[in-house]
């Protein structure tokens, strides 16, 4: 990467903020929130320049950064397509047709699940148990939870997001209200 | 339908905001706890007999009780909003529709515990809950409901969401603790326990969100009066997600002691099997209980009607019996292929598994790769019993209950279903109709 890794002033200020949800000295504890900021501003995924400027805010070794990273699945340690889709493959989602939407979508976009489409538009990915079972099958795009997922809603859905724009596909926890 | 305590105004227009919420009777439990003493907020909750809504059911005002208050340290109260084992949805329910009796909730229980910092840690997905409950908290501060000097009680609270990123492990309460502390979320050797040294090592108490949301009607009804609903240690109600195959999937509120049959079958709960088809078997309590055939959860094995509570869904233990964990109620009809299931289950737990145990780590992969050869059709008898091998060397011998929860479904399912493996194994042309497609080649096996 070469352009400079930075946070917006925006972010920043809110990344200080964050901090001062802790005790003094226990900063650490803003990694993961932070993390999900870094993601959000710098394409979707975590380069490790990426994850060691994040080191460098929070004064730790970029190791310790790294080995979090890498355990919680929501943090992306490839590149992404612009639009994030996630379908739950766990249990009561599986029982009620998720695997007929994987399959749908990766034959939609000529893709296999992990992979992104060659236009860098679309990624597709497996995730665990989403908390909606009540609703399942259930497809998460960024913020925004689809539910009650059919193959014929999948191709709406896709064609939605072909002309939204992406960057509100990834997650913005930037509108969070903190004293 | 029976009385609804957290329910109750779910559906009300706008009670996701404070006025509504005020409207609605909302924040008398607080105004009533802070004019009493601290231990008479905790002498309500043991009454009334509450037990942790997360999945342990440990009695919650015991657990209160325990919490080290050595001088000079601050002690924190944490909720734990990681729902996140299969089946269960009922706090993501809750706190979107309702957030304020969460954070009432949070601060009375903070009060009792004399936490002046305390914390919600919600999954990293349920971002949009987590901007709910923002927004939710942001108001209770402006009202004076938190902050310093609550309603000029002298009682300090701030309140804070931290946001997971995505790993069922860290609903271990442990494991939170570590995750809230900028961690892989490795769950901590106990003892100590965390409400001697939890968070940053401080006296630290972890409560699901339903729990904490319960303190809110034991308050204000009187921990005496909670304890008449229900039955026996099963006191109040509970929230039982229901999924799978039924016709009315949602998120109910029971009063504990109900019949099973009437919860499953009745109109008013899960409305029967969907599209006339035969009740197979059940997992009563999220994924991580022993699965029950249909004749064992409407009845025990000595005949009795079942109910759903702690203690009759227990009965006849792993044997025949289950628990009511978290309230993930998952129906199978008889469609379901139980093999399949199990395997999904088995993945999702090698994928989950954090690794530091070795009965975990590697037991869970070889039981997913046993169950995959079996669904392939490449199954051969011995397996059967070399899984039932595996599951026994888990069970008991890792440092958290992610290895159990890994192994009681492999332990029932074959307990109760084993002629279907048989039929897996001896006569795969038949049963294997469409290619396992889970074949490793297809799904991405996430990197450990
Ligand atoms: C693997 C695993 C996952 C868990 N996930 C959750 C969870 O998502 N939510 C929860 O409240 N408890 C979960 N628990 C239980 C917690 O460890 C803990 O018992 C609970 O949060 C205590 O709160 P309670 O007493 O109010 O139930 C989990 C336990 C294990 C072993
Ligand atoms: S039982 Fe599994 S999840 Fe729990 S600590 Fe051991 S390896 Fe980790």
């Amino acid at each position: 990467m070469s352009k400079e890794i930075r946070f917006t002033d925006e972010t920043m200020a809110l990344v200080q903020k964050m901090i001062k949800r802790y005790p003094e000295g226990k900063h650490k504890s803003a990694l993961i929130p932070m993390l999900h900021l870094a993601q959000m501003e710098f394409d979707g995924w975590l380069d490790s320049p990426v994850m060691d400027y994040v080191a460098s805010i929070l004064k730790i070794q970029s190791i310790e950064v790294y080995e979090v990273a890498s355990f919680y699945s929501m943090f992306n340690l490839k590149p992404v397509g612009k639009c994030l889709i996630e379908v739950c493959r766990t249990g009561p989602c599986w029982l009620l047709g998720a695997e007929d939407l994987v399959k749908h979508i990766e034959k939609n976009l000529k893709i296999k699940d992990g992979e992104t489409t060659p236009d860098g538009m679309f990624t597709l990915k497996t995730v665990e148990c989403l908390a909606a079972c009540g609703t399942a099958p259930v497809i998460q795009v960024g913020e925004t939870y689809h539910e009650n997922m059919t193959c014929e809603s999948v191709d709406l859905l896709l064609g939605e997001y072909k002309i939204k724009d992406a960057r509100k596909t990834h997650y913005d926890i930037k509108h969070i209200s903190i004293k | 339908m029976g009385k609804q305590l957290l329910l109750e105004n779910i559906n009300v227009p706008g009670i996701e905001t404070l006025s509504v919420y005020r409207a609605n009777g909302g924040y008398k439990a607080l105004e009533k706890a802070l004019k009493m003493q601290q231990s008479e907020v905790v002498d309500e909750v043991k009454k009334s007999g509450l037990r942790g809504r997360g999945g342990a059911g440990f009695p919650t005002g015991m657990k209160w009780g325990f919490i080290a208050k050595p001088e000079g340290v601050p002690r924190h109260l944490v909720c734990n909003a990681d729902e996140s084992e299969p089946g269960t949805f009922k706090d993501r329910y809750l706190m979107q529709h309702n957030p304020h009796l969460l954070i009432e909730g949070m601060i009375l229980s903070s009060y009792a515990l004399g936490a002046n910092t305390s914390y919600i840690y919600i999954r990293g997905e349920l971002l949009y809950v987590y901007h709910i409950l923002e927004k939710a908290i942001q108001a209770a501060y402006d009202a004076g409901f938190l902050g310093d000097n609550i309603l000029g009680s002298g009682f300090n609270l701030n309140l804070y969401c931290h946001l997971g990123a995505g790993a069922y492990i860290c609903g271990e309460e442990t494991a939170l603790i570590e995750s809230l502390e900028g961690k892989r979320g490795n769950p901590r050797i106990k003892p100590p326990f965390p409400a001697v040294s939890g968070v940053w090592g401080r006296p630290t108490v972890v409560n699901n969100v339903e729990t904490i949301a319960a303190t809110v009607p034991i308050i204000n009804m009187g921990g005496e009066e909670y304890a008449k609903i229900g039955v026996g240690k099963s006191t109040g109600t509970k929230l039982i997600s229901a999924c799978g195959h039924i016709n009315n999937p949602g998120v109910y509120e029971i009063e504990l002691g109900l019949s099973c049959e009437e919860f499953l079958f009745d109109d008013k709960y899960c409305g029967g099997i969907k599209n006339g088809k035969k009740f197979k078997a059940v997992v009563a309590g999220g994924s991580s209980v022993p699965i029950l055939p249909a004749d064992l959860f409407l009845k025990t094995a000595k005949g009795e009607p079942r109910l759903m509570s702690y203690e009759s869904l227990s009965d006849g233990g792993f044997i025949s019996g289950t628990m009511l964990g978290s309230g993930g109620f998952i129906v199978l009809d008889e469609t379901a292929s139980i093999v399949k299931n199990l395997w999904n289950f088995t993945r999702f737990y090698h994928h989950e598994s954090c690794g530091q145990c070795s009965p975990c780590r590697e037991g869970t992969g070889w039981m997913e790769k046993i169950l995959n050869r079996i669904l392939e059709g490449k199954g051969k008898q011995t397996d059967i019993d070399l899984l039932f091998d595996i599951q026994s060397k888990i069970d008991g011998k890792t440092i958290c209950p992610l290895g159990e929860a890994a192994a009681w479904p492999v332990a029932s399912a074959i307990r109760h279903f084993r002629k279907e493996f048989e039929e897996y194994v001896n006569k795969p042309e038949e049963i294997v109709d469409v290619k396992h497609y889970y074949a490793v080649n297809n799904l991405q096996q996430s990197a450990k």
